[in-house]
Parts: structure tokens; sequence; C-alpha cells
């Protein structure tokens, strides 16, 4: 079944076809979801408007550590299976990933201030997101390390799966330590403990978030694929 | 066994030990990792006046006294109370009944906090359906709820 997507042009003709729809499903989930978090959504009963941060912050976090799952996930598949298009997926989500990441943290800074007191604290939470930041960071350079791209792409994927360890960490983080950070408030035993009338602009800037993911990582598949075959080219031409 | 069963049940292999090498650092440096320790936790520890420490739990109900900057309350785990005295501006969600955590160090049995956070909890609601809920009745049974959960610290349910 993966073997079928290892043909690089059926991969361009199939995501020719998906690209325009996750672009214009994160177009209109996340107009619908800003809309809705941003004036149809009550204020918290203790945080006031500032829970609007909510609304770009959590989902961020959600797709960081989705994002890291999936490069590892494909870079498993890379060093098992060699599947070719595997290692292009995970180079090309670890610039995504890193984003979502930096968003997260810097609108949980910008919400700890007033509601916390603080900027920052070394929490379990706050310093393993950060953790997460730096494999991102890490895991680009070293992929773009080498002179001949597979050995690259080998070692960065061996970094993506050690570094995986930290995913379990940050989602439990706050479960196992006492830290700064709340619990969670969507994915819980229980049930979540978020109003329906916040919780759906929520699922909604979540879902945009996530098809944006698949918009921007199709486009960067699609360009890493197109220069592959530049290249190819312009070696056939030197070497005759 | 084929080539590419041999590199799955290395990495498999690999990621079980990995995990477990995690595991075992963590626990290992779990006191360096809680970020404070509740009142039960504090008086378990013995943490003397030497050290700077963090403690957090709730602000007890009735216990916090204003005279101009200088403030004094409680800080409960519903077990134990310590009383805390801090000097400086409290933010936004410090309030009776909510989280807290306060640094600083113990000075004749009373904790001197230098620094003050407030914590939140889970919990996110309209003030329309808060007001309810504290009319309907509903409202101790939610707090109680929460304060045997995320709101209360690890250190309870041990």
């Amino acid at each position: 079944m993966i073997q079928r997507f290892a043909n690089p042009n059926r991969f361009m003709r199939l995501s020719a076809a998906v690209v325009p729809w996750m672009a214009g499903a994160t177009m209109i989930l996340g107009a619908a979801g800003l809309y809705l978090g941003l004036f149809q959504a009550p204020a918290d009963y203790q945080q006031g408007e500032s829970v609007r941060i909510m609304y770009v912050h959590v989902p961020a976090a959600w797709m960081a550590l989705f994002c890291y799952t999936s490069m590892a996930a494909a870079s498993a598949t890379a060093l098992i299976w060699k599947h070719p298009l595997a290692d292009l997926a995970a180079r090309s989500t670890a610039p995504i990933g890193i984003c979502f990441t930096f968003l997260a943290l810097i609108t949980g800074s910008l919400w700890g201030k007033p509601m916390w007191g603080t900027w920052w604290v070394w929490d379990a939470r706050l310093t393993s997101v950060l953790v997460l930041f730096f494999l991102y960071l890490g895991y680009m350079a070293l992929v773009n390390a080498f002179d001949d791209p597979a050995r690259g792409a080998k070692a960065a994927a061996v970094l993506a799966l050690v570094g995986f360890v930290n995913v379990p960490i940050i989602k439990f983080s706050v479960d196992w330590w006492n830290s700064l950070h709340q619990p969670a408030s969507v994915l819980k035993l229980g049930g979540p403990s978020i109003h329906p009338s916040m919780l759906a602009p929520l699922l909604l800037m979540a879902l945009a978030f996530t098809t944006y993911y698949f918009w921007v990582l199709l486009v960067r598949l699609r360009a890493e694929i197109i220069s592959g075959k530049i290249r190819a080219i312009r070696l056939r031409q030197v070497h005759g | 066994m084929k080539r590419k069963h041999k590199r799955l049940t290395f990495i498999v292999l690999g990621m079980g030990l990995l995990a477990a090498a995690a595991a075992l650092m963590l626990s290992a440096f779990e006191d360096n990792i809680v970020f404070f320790y509740s009142p039960t936790e504090v008086l378990d520890k013995k943490l003397g006046a030497d050290r700077r420490v963090r403690i957090g739990g709730l602000v007890e109900d009735g216990s916090v006294e204003k005279a101009g900057i200088e403030v004094k309350f409680r800080v409960t785990d519903l077990a134990n109370v310590i009383p805390v005295t801090y000097t400086g501006l409290l933010p936004d969600l410090f309030r009776e009944g909510q989280g807290v955590i306060a640094e600083g160090r113990f000075v004749d049995g009373v904790f001197r906090a230098d620094e003050v956070l407030a914590k939140h909890d889970e919990t996110y609601m309209p003030p329309e359906v808060a007001e309810a809920l504290k009319k309907s009745g509903r409202w101790q049974e939610m707090e109680k709820a929460l304060k045997r959960s995320g709101q209360m610290t690890k250190g309870e349910a041990r």
C-alpha cells in the first residue's frame, strides 16, 4: 500500500489534486475558527479576554507534537523500508514543526505574563517544549550538514527517533510532576473541562492548523521532488 | 531474517532501551524536576531555612490580609498549611481558593516569599456559566473535584 506512493510521478499527480483542497480547507476553517474564537466565544470567568490566546496556543502546541511524531514516523519508515518519499517527508516536516513550536512558546509566554505573573519558568512542561524546539533545530542542522544528502538524511533520522522520547514527556509532564503549567483540558480522562462554546472554536482552529500542515507539507514535498529532477537533468548534461 | 526485518527489530529494541533509560533518569532526578513542593511534602522532607524553595497549593479561604503592598496568606493542600508573607505586586489570578506558587525561604516558621505566581486550573467557562453553577450549588461539587485532581499538587495522590 505504501509502496504505491513510491512512484514520484503518481505522487505528483495525486498531490497536485489535493493541494488546492487543503488550501481551501485551511482558509475556511481558519477564518471560521478565528471569527468564533476572537469575536463570538465568551470571555473566561477567571482569565477574561486573555483566554483567546488559547485558540492559537493550544493548536500550535498540539501541532508541534504532531509534526514531531510525523517526522519520527517518516524517519523510521525511511530507515527500515527505505521508502524514497519518507526522507523527503521528514525533511519537509521539520521547518513546519519548528514554526508551530515557536508559536506555542511565544503565545504561551504572552499568556503567562498576565495570568501567572511571569514570562517564563523552568517547569517540566515549558522546559520539555524548549527541548523540542532545539531538537527540531538540531535535526535541521544535521540533515544539511553532509555533502551527500543520503548520509545527512540517515544521521538526522536517527536523531529524530532518539528525540521522540521527549514527546510523551511533554504530554505527561503536567501529570507526572508538580508544574506551573495547568494539566490537559481537552485530551484527558473524564472528558474536556472546557465549555462547549470555547471548545468549538478551539477544535476548528486545530483542524485548520492540521490542514495547513498537510498543505505546506505537500507543497514542500513537490518542490523537493522537482528540484531532485532538476539536479538529475543537470548532472546528465554535465556528464554528457 | 530479511534485512528490513533486522532493521525493524533493531529500531524497536533501540527505542525500547532509550525509553527505559529516559524513565530511569527522570525518576532519579525527580526532585529537580518538580517545580514546587506541597505543604505536606515540605513537612515530610523537612526543607530547612537554608534553601530557596518553591511551595504550592491553594490560597486558604479567608487567610489573605493586605496592608499596602505587604500581603499575608496561608497556602494549603487541604492537609497541611504554611503561612506566607510577601511584599510586592500579585498576579491577576491571585485570589482565595485559587492555586498559587511562592518562591522564597523559611524564616522562623513563616515562608517569606520574594516571588508569587498564580497557578491556573484546567477549567475554562464563560462567567455566566460559573454564576449559574454557583447559584445551583453545583459549584462546590466541581471545586472539590478540581481540588482532588489537577489543581492540587501531585504529592496528594501518593
